[in-house]
């Protein structure tokens, strides 16, 4: 199970994501990504509640990633260190600014 | 050793993931380890559905098996399908930059990394491919 939450202020958009970013769950986020990234500089995905994440996962902050690299910043906080592991493995913590 | 047989359908994924975590939650396996085992488990069952019989449906059987110290996990799934050796996939250039990051070709890189062992063979027309993770 995954729940997004929103929070929009101007061009910022925060992304909260609690639960799973799984195989089952991703398609939730793709869609809702293209639903709100438009017109946003800064985006921001709040991790602190995510407890997986898995490559089908990492594909759609993966495509955030592309999107905002041609229209503003992307920032990732507040990662798990299970989730950190992953990003590691996978050469993401380079990729993205986590803080 | 217990064992799961399903059809090979993304559907089928929270099944296998309950099959394998209500054994490890039983032997109180860390929650690091759990989810390092379940990604892994994913990654290869989702394979399985997306590739193993092309367009149809077949079955997977996943196997896990818990040392007698309850310390270690080996994992085994079974399709009868096109033969494919996950292993041989060249690994993806993971210092890339995000614009040149492939979309994709992650799943079996993350298992090869956050695993033990990955042992693949095919064996009387079948893929075996076998995960193992010891967690202390």
């Amino acid at each position: 199970m995954l729940n997004i939450t929103n929070a929009k202020d101007g061009d910022k958009l925060i992304v909260e994501l609690e639960g799973r970013l799984d195989t089952t769950t991703s398609p939730q986020l793709e869609e809702n990504m293209s639903e709100q990234l438009g017109g946003v500089t800064q985006l921001t995905f709040d991790l602190a509640k995510l407890e997986y994440i898995s490559s089908a996962g990492l594909r759609v902050l993966l495509s955030s990633q592309k999107t905002m690299n041609k229209q503003g910043e992307m920032i990732v906080k507040n990662v798990s260190e299970e989730v950190q592991e992953i990003f590691e493995v996978t050469g993401f913590s380079d990729i993205f600014t986590i803080q | 050793m217990d064992k799961l047989i399903v059809e090979s359908t993304k559907d089928n994924l929270n099944k296998v993931l309950s099959f394998i975590d209500a054994k490890l939650e039983a032997i109180q396996c860390p929650m690091k380890a759990q989810m390092k085992i379940d990604v892994a488990v994913e990654e290869i069952f989702i394979n399985i559905a997306s590739y193993a019989y092309g367009n149809e449906v077949g079955n997977a059987e996943i196997i896990l098996d818990i040392n007698d110290s309850n310390t270690k996990a080996t994992i085994t799934f079974v399709d009868e399908g096109i033969p494919y050796n996950p292993l041989e996939k060249d690994d993806p250039d993971t210092t890339l930059s995000a614009d040149e990051r492939q979309i994709g070709g992650l799943g079996i890189f993350i298992v090869k990394k956050s695993m033990d062992s990955v042992e693949y063979k095919n064996q009387e027309g079948k893929n075996i491919l076998t995960i193992s993770y010891c967690w202390s």
